[in-house]
């Protein structure tokens, strides 16, 4: 329930080379290909016993409850896969190298897009059950706070300090001590935060991933989403109702009993020694560290734990096998051998399956057509940030100079940024119809809906991160007006604005899936773009297509990340940083 | 102490070098040819200013680096990796803040692989010896600095080494925390209460090396040898204002202005040399000296505070540094840079102004800059040698990389960036230069 905030130093800057290009086309190469491989499997399939969503209230906690269930499904396999990929990523050149393109191409694949894709073939994988599409759905949560997770963990281990790491050496701390003990503490608080900003945006997708059109086949899983899903389809404003209230609920007991508390607990791994921090506070967590059974549950971990970390090294002896150095060169030297010549096949068989897909399926005017269509989406992304930017930063600031308003209003900001904002989508399509607006221009609103706020919370941190000396100070000089503005305020919260835009601008691509193919009742709002094109195809199930739009999706965001958003970052921190 | 010739050698250092490559692959040698025993019951300082390769050394000692050629023996086994027997104790203290002091302690037991009943016990006694119970429990970021370092020599403590060795382990803390803590260190030491055999300390602080060491190892840098050994006979607890310890104060200094002198006086041959084969390119031009790094606030003030300290015509170096406060690193760094410039003369263990260093102090704001400006461009080659390559450009600007490239060749990356950051610090009081940090270049932009 919360955004992305600028920390100093936090963006380690990727340059672009040639692996970003060989990873490219090797990650949607194999999009593509599980595209192809899914057409030609036989159509329609058969997902067991259809489930029959009921819009009466006494049923959401039911589904409340499995759509949360999802949720922490999903991040525990994302925190196993964290735990598995950055210190691999960080501890091995060769990986890394493969890795770290991997990571920045996979966060800008959309999630719906992956979605769309991977969904038939889990059915495939279990067929004539739910746990199909149960999987699917679990899948696109999964990737869309994965990414995050990991290079969130993979920079804390490469920036752990030098005398951390020679501490562990002089004392003799085996590799897998050294991780549970020095590594993974140092990253905790930041891997913490980046989880729950991971989850926050995450409950717009477990919404969306539970009941999805493909190939014109309804998919349901029981969830707040599905029961969404069958009030628009029935255009039952009350029951939409319900459904805000429960997700009220869900995100405020997320917000309560897990979120905090665990912020709370986590300042104890932060690693400025010297820094007061006392940010994060829970009254649950302060509870709960004057009860019994925490205390109880916290010897019992402690055993675990030591168990886990230390316990392989009483049972194995001592003098440990040690291979001899020419060995161990010789092994990691075959390796890099293998591993590159794997990457080389790879890379030439996804290049294949791309040109049989274009060639067979789509027509280089279509995929110029694709491109025609990104650019109008991108057009969009860029006004609508302009927009927001003009009316969020006088308000963010204004909120920020006042210390008062802003204790009250940012837990509201943080809430309505984690609140899923395509329950508030029939509101416009029910204007737009009544008052026959202009499709295109009028759903352009919906895209930023629900990542604006990154931008205002952003702002509002911004304008509280300026130092109070300074701001008297330019008072004492009399500064007013626009050069206020210009000299002060701007530059101030430049690097918080950016890491704001640059979040919100990533959210509204994957937006741009849903808001551009908006459907109310019988009637469904079209407007132009690549979105658009993604969504429709998924519902005729015509995979190629689906692969080539989550292509050329991938492409302009990373080209938009690349060439504006990392060269602003970069530009913050060398001249806008505070001291 | 008395240290006879037979007892036990701990630790042996044969013929040892170290060079790190730059990142213009060119080799850059911290450490030539150092040879050097620690014998059972001894504490040796290793005294130096920083960049004389003592911390490198301890480094070596503790298994942490491989020495480039040489041998180390800690008990006739040779050193690959950190052995047990030796422990170290952090200048930064170096504790996870996410543990608490009796878990800190407990880490180096964990990785031995002791049972957890066992650790505990082998904890507790530990932070009983160093004065720590009652903190049990805190987290460090709950401690002083002084109570922070004592966690560090628990946690060295409690692994039972027979050498320990410190990387200046008061210098980030106050002097009243320093004095309680060595005192400290040294009853547990004369008590025999550990099972230390010998203790290596390195420091930058004159006093401190006296206060606690048998044995006193002078580095002088460029690269790091060995200048010179002096040995401490005076009993424990020793008093700072006896007529001894006056004595080896200024015997410490005098061997520092010694290396210091030679240092200076090798650059000043090689820049006449140069001069006289202009133009010819060298193997190491004259622009390639470790310009001490200063600041020049720092420079100013000294200068101010010699007028004051001045008796007939030179200044007692000890005298001056201990009412300035100021210690080895900063001491020295700066006397050079005004020995180099010619506003004064190093000689052992006492400084005089020059006619132009008189001139210089006596001078307003504006006509220091000038003379400053002048002597800059005249003595310090780095200096000429920007300003000759910013003239003959037709734009006058030149990026800061150039010159980092070129230093590079010399020194490391580090060591560059420093260099060039004194070197347009000075630039720009003098209004020789001119640095734009935005486009990172260099100009002639406010030329006099």
């Amino acid at each position: 329930m919360t955004q992305p905030v600028y920390q100093p130093n936090s963006l380690n800057t990727l340059t672009p080379n040639i692996w970003d290009i060989i990873v490219f086309i090797i990650v949607i190469g194999i999009l593509a290909g599980i595209a192809w491989g899914t057409q030609q499997m036989a159509l329609p399939y058969k997902v067991g016993e259809p489930i029959e969503i009921s819009l009466a209230p006494s049923a959401l906690p039911r589904y409340a409850l499995s759509s949360v269930l999802r949720m922490f499904i999903a991040m525990f396999f994302s925190l196993i896969v964290t735990f598995t990929i950055a210190p691999l990523a960080a501890k091995n050149r060769q990986a890394e190298k493969f890795l770290l393109p991997f990571i920045d191409i996979m966060q800008s694949v959309p999630v719906l897009g992956m979605l769309s894709i991977t969904v038939v073939g889990f059915i495939h994988l279990f067929p004539n059950s739910l746990l199909g599409p149960e999987c699917a759905a679990i899948f696109a949560i999964f990737t869309s706070q994965v990414w995050n997770m990991i290079l969130s963990l993979y920079q804390s281990l490469r920036t752990l300090p030098p005398e951390l790491r020679e501490v562990s050496k002089m004392y003799h701390l085996s590799g897998w001590q050294k991780y549970w003990k020095v590594e993974v503490p140092y990253g905790t608080q930041a891997l913490i935060w980046n989880t729950m900003v991971s989850m926050s945006a995450g409950w717009f997708f477990v919404v969306l991933s539970e009941a999805i059109e493909v190939s014109k086949q309804n998919i349901t899983l029981p969830g707040v989403g599905s029961y969404i899903d069958k009030a628009i389809r029935e255009a039952n404003l009350t029951a939409l109702m319900y459904a805000s209230i429960t997700m009220l609920i869900i995100i405020i007991l997320y917000d309560q009993f897990i979120f905090r508390p665990l912020l709370a607990w986590a300042e104890r791994f932060h690693a400025e020694i010297d820094e007061e921090t006392a940010i994060h506070q829970s009254w649950f967590y302060d509870l709960l560290t004057k009860t019994r059974l925490l205390k109880t549950c916290e010897i019992v971990f402690t055993k675990f734990a030591d168990v886990f970390v230390n316990g392989y090294k009483r049972l194995i002896p001592r003098k440990q096998l040690k291979l001899s150095e020419k060995y161990k060169e010789r092994i990691s030297a075959t390796s890099v051998v293998c591993w590159n010549a794997l990457l080389v096949a790879s890379l030439i068989l996804t290049a294949i399956a791309l040109v049989m897909l274009i060639r067979h399926e789509v027509h280089t005017k279509e995929v110029l057509h694709v491109f025609y269509l990104g650019l109008l989406t991108s057009i969009k992304v860029a006004i609508l940030i302009v927009l927001a930017s003009l009316i969020w930063i006088p308000i963010g600031v204004w909120i920020g100079l006042n210390p008062k308003f802003a204790l009250v209003i940012q837990p509201l900001i943080q809430f309505l940024s984690a609140f899923p904002a395509n329950l508030f989508y029939p509101l416009f399509v029910i204007v737009i119809l009544r008052y026959n607006l202009n499709h295109n221009i009028w759903t352009m609103p919906l895209m930023i809906l629900g990542t604006q706020w990154y931008i205002l919370f952003n702002v509002i941190s911004g304008t509280e991160n300026i130092p109070k000396d300074i701001r008297l100070a330019v008072r004492n000089l009399n500064v007013r007006g626009w050069l206020w503005w210009r000299r002060m305020i701007l530059p101030g919260i430049f690097p918080h604005y950016v890491t704001g835009a640059m979040a919100a601008a990533g959210g509204c691509w994957n937006a741009s899936i849903v808001a551009e193919y908006v459907e109310w009742g019988g009637n469904t709002i079209v407007s132009a773009g690549l979105g658009q094109y993604i969504t429709q195809y998924t519902h005729e199930g015509d995979f190629p297509r689906i692969a080539l739009g989550i292509g050329v999706m991938c492409i302009y965001v990373m080209f938009f990340n690349r060439v504006l958003w990392q060269k602003l970052y970069r530009l913050a921190e060398e001249r806008f940083t505070l001291i | 102490m008395n240290i006879s010739e037979n007892s036990t050698t701990l630790l042996s250092i044969e013929n040892i070098s170290k060079s790190f490559i730059s990142a213009e692959g060119q080799e850059l040698l911290v450490l030539d040819s150092i040879n050097f025993k620690l014998r059972e019951g001894e504490i040796v300082s290793l005294l130096g200013k920083s960049g004389s390769g003592k911390s490198t050394l301890l480094r070596l000692m503790a298994g942490l680096i491989k020495p480039s050629s040489g041998n180390l023996f800690y008990r006739n086994t040779p050193i690959h990796a950190p052995v047990q027997g030796i422990a170290m104790v952090f200048q930064t203290f170096a504790l996870l803040p996410w543990l608490t002091v009796l878990e800190n302690v407990e880490l180096g037991l964990e990785a031995l692989g002791v049972e957890s009943k066992e650790r505990r016990k082998r904890a507790l006694k530990a932070i009983d010896t160093i004065g720590l119970d009652g903190f049990e429990s805190a987290y460090p970021k709950e401690l002083s600095g002084g109570m922070r370092q004592r966690v560090g020599f628990a946690r060295a403590l409690v692994v039972e080494p027979d050498v320990l060795l410190m990387d200046e382990p008061f210098s980030a803390l106050d002097i009243l925390t320093t004095d309680n803590l060595r005192s400290d260190l040294i009853d547990l030491w004369t008590s025999k209460r550990t099972k230390i055999k010998g203790i290596v300390c390195v420091t930058h602080d004159i006093e401190e090396a006296i206060l606690m060491a048998d044995r006193i190892v002078i580095f002088a840098s460029d690269p790091g040898t060995i200048q010179a050994e002096i040995t401490v006979d005076l009993p424990y607890p020793r008093d700072t204002e006896s007529l001894a310890f006056r004595e080896l104060l200024d015997q410490i200094y005098m061997e520092m202005t010694k290396s210091e002198r030679s240092r200076i006086a090798k650059a000043k041959a090689q820049a006449l040399l140069q001069a006289a084969h202009e133009e010819e390119p060298t193997e190491h031009p004259e622009y390639a000296y470790r310009l001490p790094v200063v600041d020049i606030s720092e420079l100013i003030g000294l200068v101010e505070a010699m007028e004051d300290h001045e008796v007939d015509g030179v200044i007692n170096l000890p005298v001056l540094a201990e009412s300035l406060h100021l210690d080895v690193n900063n001491v020295f760094p700066l006397t050079e840079m005004l020995d180099m410039m010619r506003f004064a003369k190093i000689s052992e263990g006492e400084i005089a102004f020059t006619d132009a260093g008189k001139k210089f102090a006596n001078s307003n704001i504006q006509e220091r800059k000038q003379i400053f400006a002048q002597h800059l461009l005249q003595y310090i080659p780095l200096a000429q040698h920007i300003r000759h390559i910013l003239d003959r450009e037709p734009s006058h600007r030149t990026p800061e990389s150039t010159f980092l490239n070129e230093l590079q060749n010399y020194f490391s990356e580090e060591e560059s960036e420093r260099i060039l950051r004194t070197i347009i610090d000075l630039g720009r009081y003098a209004e020789i230069l001119a640095y734009d940090y935005d486009s990172g270049e260099l100009s002639l932009e406010n030329p006099q």
